[in-house]
């Protein structure tokens, strides 16, 4: 496995490339902090990732920087197999609400961008017979929901989107995976009140690890999410427009 | 990321509001913060803020490992690596901590902030002997590093110090080379504390890790039912092939009434555990073997909603009877004491106000009630009597003259830490309650 991450500094992206690391894996990572990306490589070789772990700059803000870090990753990995996209930002409704120069910054890392990044990388798989792109999206994005409205209407175009890349580009080789997570306890959710069936990262991290092994093109985590998410997609709009999660 | 949280220690009282500061990156979280928390393992006040509302760095997050080599036995890692994951790299490599505490769920920094010992300290001494170096966050914001050969007053004053004297964001160890991933363990039920005790010593001169229980519920410990348990680790002729595999922990999730840890069953469990702890000579897993009560995650929650509060003192072993006269007062108490662990300490740890002292330790586990800070303080005059001390790890209820009392050595580490936190920036509620420290 070659594969390149952006996110693998934290959690679920820290906790998946760890136990891609424990295969043996040949990694390459993209971030914005050189000190954190440093010391994510040291911590990934120290769990079996092969020597040495490269990196390079790269922020789901500038899209500008996609194309030089892929390009990097492909010749530090002599052609990579696996693309995974964890990086995102988080805010809660209010905020959203009440600071538009945060939420066009999460719109544009969310949505935007992420699609840019995922066009750049798969445009790369394809060009050499096909891969395996991961992207984590979310639960927000299964139905709107009044605390996740900016959010989860991010998380709704990027799952969107992944849906038609693996309808036109399964053919031709090219194995997406759409990862929603529902509230899993990283940095990213710190302080906000925990709800039920909270995933942790490593479980949550297991769970994708086996949905990339598969190819499977949608992972619900927690697993019991995807009959919350069923049950969601059933809801009629009356009711959701009168409850208050 | 800040957020206001409700904090406990492991004994899940008091309950206290914080601003918690978790990052990925130690630096920014212990940016401003008066204490540092890792995976809330401390039973008592340790790891909890000196006032409502003040901030507390976590390093949960901040786990990775900086550097491993594995040839030489060495490991960096930041403060928040907690042992579990260290095992699980540290093992199949054929490397292990060189000593480890009763559960796995603690981080580096924790184990440094209490100076653990295990079932190896009469061999092995505490995990500070085994430091090679840290990397701290003094109280003026500036980041030291420290080893026996830098700033070795700061080393040997944070060694044990319970994170008081600085944040400590980064730990690097000496890790021990092990034949096998698998301990061979040997059980014998023994009756009567003196006995019990006069065993434990005996198996502590040929074997690595020996450890004792006794029945805390026995009216009388001259009759009490012990069981001492002897492991090392094994050759790899007697160990099983196969990596020893962590278990998964079973989870509660929800308070025990408080019936349940009344004397009558914890007399029955005790009964059932003594008879069910015979067993022959064998090979067993670590996590077996070093972290029983991990099985359960949140086994805390047996004690119901009143909390549990622990216990655990050390005794000089050149006092005969020093042993007796703690159970004695257990037992004048009529407190059903669920774990009672005995362990004989080799040497003194390395740190400024190590807890570890040649002797005798007992780890007592009681519910918490009325009586709890009644109990505390008659087990303390007699501590202080016997010229021991309490460990701090697990405190909540000592009162400061009897700390004082202890700690001859207190007024030296003070000194070393006001020279490197003269504005007394960091403190926990321990250090308010026994260092009158500012709240």
């Amino acid at each position: 496995m070659k594969v390149v991450v952006l996110g693998a500094t934290g959690g679920i992206g820290r906790a998946l490339s760890r136990r891609m690391a424990a295969r043996g894996a040949r990694m390459f990572l993209l971030g914005r902090d050189p000190y954190g990306l440093a010391a994510s490589g040291k911590d990934l070789e120290a769990h079996g990732a092969r020597v040495p772990v490269g990196s390079a700059s790269c922020d789901l803000l500038q899209p500008e920087t996609f194309a030089t870090a892929l390009e990097r990753a492909d010749s530090d990995l002599d052609g990579f197999d696996t693309v995974v996209l964890t990086a995102a930002l988080f805010a809660t409704q209010q905020r959203l609400e009440a600071e538009p120069a945060l939420l066009h910054r999460l719109l544009l890392a969310d949505f935007a961008h992420a699609v840019e990044f995922c066009e750049e990388a798969r445009r790369r798989l394809l060009a050499r017979g096909g891969g395996t792109l991961c992207v984590v999206s979310s639960v927000a994005g299964e139905r709107a929901r009044k605390p996740v409205v900016l959010y989860g209407a991010a998380k709704a175009g990027l799952t969107h989107y992944l849906e038609g890349l693996d309808h036109r580009f399964r053919g031709a080789g090219l194995r997406t995976v759409c990862v929603k997570p529902g509230f899993v306890r990283t940095a990213m959710t710190a302080g906000l009140p925990v709800p039920p069936f909270a995933g942790d990262p490593d479980r949550v991290a297991q769970t994708v690890l086996a949905a990339i092994d598969r190819g499977q093109p949608v992972v619900y985590a927690p697993p019991i999410w995807r009959w919350i998410g069923a049950a969601l997609r059933a809801l009629p709009r009356a009711v959701l427009r009168r409850v208050e999660f | 990321m800040t957020a206001e949280e409700q904090l406990a220690g492991w004994g899940r009282r008091p309950v206290v509001t914080a601003v918690v500061q978790t990052s990925a990156n130690l630096e920014e979280a212990t940016d401003g913060a008066s204490a540092t928390r890792g995976l809330g393992r401390a039973y008592g006040d340790a790891a909890l803020p000196r006032c409502a509302g003040a901030v507390i760095a976590c390093t949960r997050l901040g786990d990775r490992v900086l550097h491993l080599d594995p040839a030489a036995g060495v490991l960096r890692a930041e403060a928040g690596l907690s042992l579990a994951r260290l095992d699980a790299l540290a093992l199949p490599r054929g490397l292990a901590c060189p000593v480890v505490p009763g559960t796995e769920q603690v981080t580096l920094g924790g184990m440094v902030a209490a100076d653990i010992h295990g079932k190896n300290q009469h061999t092995a001494g505490c995990f500070g002997d085994h430091l090679r170096a840290l990397r701290l966050r003094v109280g003026d914001g500036r980041i030291v590093d420290v080893s026996p050969r830098e700033e070795p007053e700061l080393f040997r004053a944070t060694i044990g110090a319970m994170g008081l004297t600085g944040h400590i964001l980064e730990v690097e160890l000496s890790l021990e080379r092990v034949p096998s991933p698998w301990i061979w363990q040997e059980v014998d039920a023994v009756r009567g504390l003196e006995p019990l005790l006069e065993r434990l010593r005996e198996a502590s001169r040929s074997w690595p890790f020996t450890v004792a229980w006794i029945d805390g519920v026995a009216r009388d410990p001259a009759g009490a039912r012990g069981v001492l348990f002897r492991g090392r680790w094994a050759t790899r002729g007697e160990a099983p092939a196969a990596l020893p595999l962590p278990r998964r922990p079973i989870c509660i999730g929800r308070d025990a009434p408080d019936w349940l840890l009344g004397r009558s069953l914890v007399g029955a469990f005790n009964r059932v555990y003594a008879w069910a702890s015979r067993r022959r000579p064998s090979p067993v897993s670590p996590w077996r073997f070093f972290f029983p009560l991990d099985a359960i995650a949140d086994w805390n929650r047996l004690y119901g909603r009143r909390g549990l509060l622990q216990y655990q003192c050390v005794v000089p072993s050149d006092r005969g009877g020093a042993a007796r006269r703690v159970l004695d007062t257990v037992a004048r108490f009529g407190e059903p004491s669920f774990l009672s662990v005995l362990k004989d300490f080799g040497r003194h740890g390395l740190g400024a106000i190590s807890f570890a002292m040649p002797g005798t330790t007992l780890a007592l586990d009681f519910p918490h009630g009325p009586r709890a800070q009644a109990l505390v303080d008659a087990l303390n005059e007699v501590v202080v009597a016997e010229g021991g001390r309490v460990y701090l790890a697990k405190d909540l209820l000592t009162r400061a003259e009897h700390f004082r009392a202890m700690e001859p050595r207190l007024d030296a580490w003070l000194a070393v830490r006001r020279k490197w936190d003269p504005e007394g920036r960091i403190a926990t509620a321990l250090s308010v309650r026994l260092l009158g420290d500012a709240a």
